[in-house]
């Protein structure tokens, strides 16, 4: 557990890990370039770490979404492993259908065993909404395949729609400001923790400002014999209405701020990744954004009660002090 | 030609007895009535190690489907059945394998579709599904659902067709009636649906990217090319049937006729209630009457040319239809309608709608609607327009 100074001031030794440790990473890209993210996605950015941490020793299944739609538009594919998309709501269900694929044909002698793993890909809604679930499905019944939601908190493939992964006083299009709406007027669903009630072995939050902790967390789901779960903040300018060139920045606010903690839960065990005794002000995050701008003081207050309440439990869990 | 044993099988148990032979390798389901019957026999093979399959009971058919596709993707010999509410659960992946080129075989009991709910049987189900770019077959008993069902995988699986084939069997009628048919040797069919590799199959040896977004360029060409394909599937498709008979004696083709000999009026039915018709045929004979029995086995790839052979020789024919499309009428009979328009201007085509959800279709109303169908034949001919009949309706 790495402690952050006073404030959450980054150490020098962290700064300096942050600059040279990247060097040691492979440098092979399973996620090609040249496809259309928009400028500064913090999305496309995860995927890239991900396939990294991958391998192309995989198959990945990914439902529709921004990704599907920024990597794959025919007739080119950034896909440098096997990869399939078939419809928005069912990943769980086609990854559980390739997994057990493989184990019929490799038990029955058809094909031989090459240690190939299987990995679902899904935005917000494709995991919280209309895939939850195919997905709980999946966890459920056990297969050995690691499931990545790459939460940009809403629709934005579609648009900016608020979805049930939108934090609360968020601008989106169908959660609009107005006389009578601050925007989406319920609090983010917690992904995490309805996975964690299925009881599978692996299950943790990552982030692409935190790359070498994303790609660890990508091999320990890959490793995990059983269900294995990542749920992957991923910055959105385009929809937050946030600075490209901040994608990073606004990643680790998230994480300093507590608005999005770092953790693990290995066979229920909670364990911070990175744990903050005092955390930095909501505020910090929230005003990097402009769907958060209309918030008065008296919502950021309320956001930010709501944001020690749920980090305070959180320790609990995890036994921190 | 190989002799099998002549056993009694509920028509549930004689499907799951060909996913058996064909050695499955993923089953992937969720329980409809009337479809349990299928799924719980096959589990039950599972568990007493008859079948080597994994068994993936899923949450919806939704995921049924989906599944199914994600298995097929990897190579594997799949299967999953259906009936009514299922299907239009499942209806949205439908499409995904035959886009895909994936040769997943399914078997819908057909039912009837709520509101008010009905577990009986009738298309409404099936007539939905008419778009989906499968192979689809219909029954009529359990012999054939057994063959069919074996067939759909040497159909589905040939290297020129790759699409996936759905066997449709009337529910209750079929799925949960016992009646004595062959069961050929296990190896014999083994031996007629060999082993196959998919030549695309996910494989990180050789990665593919499946199910891409095509931009309005590309799309079309996409669509154009399946479209093309599947109408190549159909001469593979006799072909199977052809081969089918010649192992094991029984042939099977796109349109059966039934006394067709001389007929100036033919009956068109599809599923089992053609054998209930073949009855009232063979009384209507009987009392003199020129009539015999179409029925279309083979519902897609449409068999134009099979079914323009079959009519030729009619004055009228009459469409037994076992769906009502609001507000339009039958649904086979349009499409019947349609496949005549250019070739038989003169044939009176009359429509009849009968056996709705469950409601039996008696001797009696059989004769009504080929009687009522000639009188309504020459009123067509004399200009007038007539709407569809419900048969049965109590007032």
């Amino acid at each position: 557990m790495a402690a952050m100074g006073e404030e959450g001031e980054r150490s020098e030794l962290e700064e300096a890990s942050n600059l040279f440790t990247p060097l040691l990473l492979t440098t092979d890209e399973n996620f090609a370039p040249g496809h259309r993210a928009c400028i500064g996605c913090g999305e496309a950015l995860a995927v890239r770490h991900v396939c990294k941490a991958l391998g192309t020793n995989v198959i990945v299944v990914n439902a529709t979404g921004c990704i599907e739609i920024f990597s794959s538009l025919l007739p080119q594919t950034s896909w440098r492993m096997p990869w399939i998309h078939t419809l928005f709501e069912n990943v769980g269900a086609v990854v559980s259908g390739v997994e057990a694929a493989y184990k019929a044909q490799i038990r029955k002698g058809k094909i031989p065993d090459r240690g190939v793993k299987f990995v679902g890909i899904a935005g917000d809604g494709g995991t919280t909404d209309i895939g939850l679930q195919a997905l709980s499905g999946a966890l459920e019944r056990g297969h050995n395949i690691l499931y990545c939601c790459f939460d940009n908190e809403a629709y934005m493939n579609t648009g900016i729609q608020r979805s049930s992964s939108t934090p609360y006083g968020a601008w989106t299009t169908t959660a609009p400001v107005g006389k009578r709406s601050i925007g989406q007027m319920t609090w983010k669903k917690n992904m995490p923790e309805i996975v964690v009630a299925h009881r599978i072995p692996y299950v943790a939050t990552a982030c692409p400002s935190y790359p070498l902790d994303l790609m660890e967390k990508v091999q320990k789901g890959l490793e995990t014999e059983g269900p294995a779960y990542l749920h992957i903040l991923s910055v959105c300018p385009t929809g937050w209405r946030s600075a490209p060139e901040e994608t990073i920045e606004i990643g680790r606010l998230a994480v300093e701020t507590g608005v999005f903690p770092l953790y693990e839960v290995i066979h229920g065990d909670y364990r911070l990744s990175v744990d903050f005794p005092v955390l930095r002000p909501v505020k910090d995050y929230l005003r990097r954004q402009g769907r958060f701008r209309h918030l008065t003081e008296k919502d950021i207050d309320r956001i930010q009660a709501r944001v020690e309440e749920d980090y305070a439990k959180l320790r609990e869990k995890a036994g921190a002090n | 030609m190989t002799k099998g044993r002549i056993v009694g099988l509920e028509g549930s148990f004689a499907i799951a007895e060909a996913v058996r032979m064909a050695n499955a390798d993923v089953i992937s389901a969720y329980p409809i009535t009337p479809q349990t019957h299928i799924v719980e026999r096959l589990a039950e093979m599972i568990a007493d190690g008859e079948l080597d399959a994994e068994f993936i009971c899923v949450e919806s058919e939704h995921s049924a489907m989906s599944a199914c596709v994600g298995a097929s993707a990897a190579g594997a010999r799949v299967f999953t059945c259906s009936a009514g509410q299922g299907l239009e659960l499942m209806h949205e992946v439908l499409y995904i394998p035959a886009s895909m080129r994936l040769p997943v075989v399914a078997v819908a009991a057909n039912r009837a579709l709520s509101g008010p709910l009905s577990v009986w049987c009738d298309h409404s189900d099936v007539m939905a599904l008419r778009d989906i770019g499968w192979i689809q077959i219909f029954a009529e008993n359990n012999q054939q659902a057994f063959d069919l069902t074996v067939c759909a995988y040497r159909m589905a699986e040939d290297q020129d067709v790759l699409f996936p084939a759905m066997v449709h069997i009337d529910g209750f009628y079929l799925s949960h009636v016992i009646e004595d048919m062959e069961l050929p040797d296990e190896a014999d069919v083994a031996g007629f649906i060999p082993d196959y590799e998919h030549p695309f199959a996910l494989d990180p040896e050789k990665p593919v990217s499946m199910g891409c977004y095509a931009p309005p360029f590309i799309y079309l060409e996409a669509k154009m090319a399946q479209e093309v394909a599947f109408e190549a599937a159909k001469p593979k498709i006799m072909e199977v049937w052809k081969a089918f008979g010649e192992t094991f004696g029984r042939s099977y083709e796109p349109v059966e006729t039934y006394r067709m000999e001389d007929a100036h009026t033919a009956l068109l039915t599809m599923g089992s209630i053609s054998e209930s018709a073949m009855l009232a045929i063979d009384e209507l004979r009987s009392e003199g009457k020129e009539v015999g029995l179409i029925r279309l086995r083979l519902w897609r790839p449409f068999p134009f040319p099979e079914f323009r052979a079959a009519v030729k020789n009619l004055d009228c024919l009459v469409v037994l239809d076992r769906a009502l499309s609001y507000g339009m009428g039958g649904p086979v009979c349009g499409e019947v309608k349609a496949a005549l328009y250019d070739k038989r201007k003169d044939l009176s085509i009359v429509s009849f709608i009968a056996g709705i959800g469950g409601r039996d279709v008696t001797l009696d109303e059989f004769k009504y609607m080929v009687n009522r169908g000639e009188e309504k034949a020459r009123m067509v001919a004399l200009g007038e327009v007539l709407e569809p009949e419900i048969i049965g309706v109590r007032e």
